[in-house]
């Protein structure tokens, strides 16, 4: 656990691409992995995060550019002389060998003879000390996903690569397995870069995150960022839920103003990713939890200064902590709304006027070109 | 206790009777389905095999009758006279059984790694030679060994044969009636049930574990030696169990292709069953051949120990 401090470094991928006959699995991308970080790569199926990942582990030859780790240009070296190891979507454990030779194995091909003891402290690490003599399928799917991060980390690689490692777990054991390994990763402080399409699980765990879309990065930066200021209509749709408005700039100065469906709503312009020009198309976005529901009765209590927008309700669930809602409105065909179930209105039913109100200053502006539904089909099996 | 219970389960509950019984049909269902084949077994493997038994423990001649004398001499006489033939035959065999795996084990990695779309054209390849009967094959290898034909002379101008011949394995310049041309023919009629089944278990590997090994620091060879050869143990052993069981006992290649000096056991058994009429030394030498292969089968297996890979 001494050597990865003393010779490690940055994972810098320049203009890395792949490519399948036709087919861009991965647009030419530049990233930096910094040192120690734990960095995750999201995004839906087929978006080239996993392609990414092989190319940094050698699995996938890049097409064009370099990837070099702590200086080292490594884009020429197979795998096996790569200072990186992997930790495999489907774990990709040997069945005939036991969990001891299993974990065992990545010292032994390196011509270490006395592994016992290593391998008993790894087994410890990951709380699996009473299983070494067992077989693979003798292990239930949480065991096994652990053992395969033994087996990664017992080699102090430079970097270590997740790929979906918790998509085969059942939803309560990825939550614990999650912090399971976000407290290795801080243990045994190498890089983790993990590849996930699970935007919670990555929010969780990463300390950044890249959002990947059609073989490019959309946004990359710290989770609580990414969630507060998506920089395209992909990111703000994918992580997490977002009621999209789109409106015309009535005026533009430090605040900007946006006519929509006969409302005007205000907006920070240090908050917007696009140009503000009066007459200009502008897309507002504000997270449903943001928004406060209001009876249309009740209209005239709402403090001034806030963004209001007048609706119906047409569909509510109660979802325990809080009650989902979505409103009609000249705004938008469905606008989302949760409200923490604190003093509930009975009054909010389908089919109540009502009014929603929201800070200005949670409103974020994007760009009106881009597709207003990007990234939100996705939405639904990231839950 | 048997006046006490005055009220039994049965009329409490009338609606559990039927399903009852409709679970001990269910229940009966794999047996219905297993007595075809059980029948089968009986009528053309246990009868013959009991049959044969006590044909080997028999005396007398075909005019006067055979009788059941229990005369287990027989055995006796059979290895102490044909043990030449029983050593030839499993050294062929093995021999065969060595070369198949040599040969097959790399057609199969290819057909299961690297074929690509070429796969299933390869495998086609692989069981073509089915579609000519067994005897005609063999006798074309008699037209490719023959002496003076093509092979005979490439290898002659080589100078193998006379390695070869210095080995034992062939006669002054001829390939044809010596072990090699037997064991040539043995490799060759058998190499497909060798193929098949390394195939069948080469491609069941994920191919995860080859990248999960070089991600570990395996070199190709290494990954092979570690990982792929392990995984494929059911497929060695199924495949040189097809090969070895049926060529020890075979006897059409010996037959054809080899001379007096290369019969196999195989040959003798023919010979005492069908020309000199000696039921019970035949019958002997069968089940002393089937008790050899038995016997060195398990402990192949055992040695293999490839019970818990399957």
């Amino acid at each position: 656990m001494t050597q990865q401090q003393t010779e490690g470094g940055d994972v810098r991928l320049t203009g890395i691409s792949k490519t399948y006959g036709s087919f861009k699995a991965v647009q030419p991308l530049d990233l930096t992995v910094p040192q120690g970080s734990f960095f995750a790569l999201l995004g839906a199926s087929g978006c080239g995060k996993t392609t990414t990942l092989r190319m940094i582990a050698g699995l996938e030859e890049a097409t064009t550019g370099t990837i070099s780790l702590g200086g080292r240009d490594i884009t020429d070296l197979p795998p096996y002389k790569r200072p990186v190891n992997t930790v495999f979507q489907s774990y990709a454990l040997f069945p005939h060998l036991d969990i001891t030779e299993n974990v065992a194995f990545g010292l032994r091909r390196r011509g270490i003879k006395s592994v016992k003891k290593q391998v008993d402290d790894m087994l410890d690490l990951v709380q699996l000390g009473d299983f070494a003599k067992r077989k693979p399928h003798q292990l239930s799917g949480g065991q096994q996903q652990r053992v395969a991060v033994a087996r990664a980390l017992i080699n102090h690689p430079q970097v270590l690569l997740l790929d979906e490692p918790l998509g085969a777990l059942d939803l309560k054991l990825r939550r614990q397995m999650q912090l399971e390994l976000k407290r290795i990763q801080t243990e045994v402080g190498i890089t983790f870069i993990h590849v996930t399409h699970d935007q919670e699980e990555a929010m969780t765990m990463a300390d950044t995150v890249a959002v990947m879309n059609a073989g490019r990065v959309e946004q990359l930066g710290a989770p609580a960022d990414l969630y507060e200021n998506p920089k395209t209509t992909f990111v703000a749709n994918f992580l997490g839920t977002s009621n999209l408005i789109e409106g015309e700039i009535a005026e533009a100065g430090e605040d900007i103003l946006v006519g929509a469906g006969g409302m005007t709503l205000r907006l920070p312009a240090g908050r917007c990713q696009a140009p503000a020009a009066r007459g200009g198309k502008l897309l507002l976005g504000v997270r449903p939890e943001k928004i406060s529901l209001a009876h249309a009765d009740d209209a005239d209590s709402i403090a001034a200064g806030r963004n209001r927008v007048t609706g119906r309700i047409i569909d509510s669930s109660f979802i325990g902590v809080s009650t989902q809602y979505v409103v009609e409105s000249p705004a938008g065909k469905a606008l989302q709304v949760y409200e923490q179930n604190i003093e509930r209105d009975t009054r909010l039913t389908p089919g109540a006027e009502v009014v929603l109100h929201w800070n200005p200053a949670h409103t974020f502006g994007l760009d009106a070109a881009q597709d207003i539904d990007a990234g939100v089909e996705t939405v639904e099996d990231a839950t | 206790m048997t006046v006490t219970e005055a009220p039994p389960a049965p009329p409490t509950d009338p609606a559990e009777l039927p399903v009852r019984k409709a679970s001990t049909r269910k229940r009966l269902v794999p047996y219905w389905l297993l007595l075809p084949g059980i029948l089968w077994l009986v009528v053309f493997f246990a009868l013959p095999m009991v049959y044969q038994a006590s044909t080997s423990v028999q005396t007398g001649s075909l005019e006067k009758g055979f009788e059941v004398t229990w005369h287990f001499q027989t055995y006796w006489d059979a290895l102490s006279e044909y043990y030449p033939q029983f050593i030839r035959s499993l050294l062929y065999a093995g021999t065969a059984t060595i070369l198949c795996l040599l040969l097959g084990y790399p057609l199969a990695y290819l057909i299961a790694f690297k074929a690509g779309r070429w796969r299933n054209v390869v495998l086609v390849l692989v069981i073509a030679p089915f579609f000519t009967s067994f005897l005609i094959r063999t006798l074309a290898w008699k037209t490719i060994l023959a002496d003076g034909g093509a092979v005979v002379d490439v290898l002659n101008t080589l100078h193998v044969l006379d390695v070869t011949s210095w080995l034992g394995w062939t006669e002054s310049n001829r390939v044809l009636a010596t072990p090699m041309a037997v064991v040539c023919g043995l490799t060759y009629n058998f190499l497909p049930f060798m193929i098949l089944p390394l195939y069948t278990s080469l491609e069941r590997i994920d191919g995860r574990l080859h990248e999960a090994a070089g991600d570990l620091y395996a070199t190709p060879a290494t990954t092979f030696l570690k990982v792929t050869f392990p995984l494929s143990m059911p497929g060695v052993v199924s495949g040189t169990l097809l090969t070895f069981i049926p060529a020890s006992g075979d006897y059409v290649n010996a037959e054809l292709l080899g001379s007096t000096d290369t019969k196999m056991v195989g040959s003798v058994i023919q010979t005492q069953f069908l020309r000199v009429l000696d039921y019970p030394m035949a019958a002997a030498l069968s089940f002393i051949l089937m008790a050899v292969v038995l016997l060195m089968v398990t402990v192949y297996i055992r040695r293999s120990g490839t019970e818990d890979l399957v």
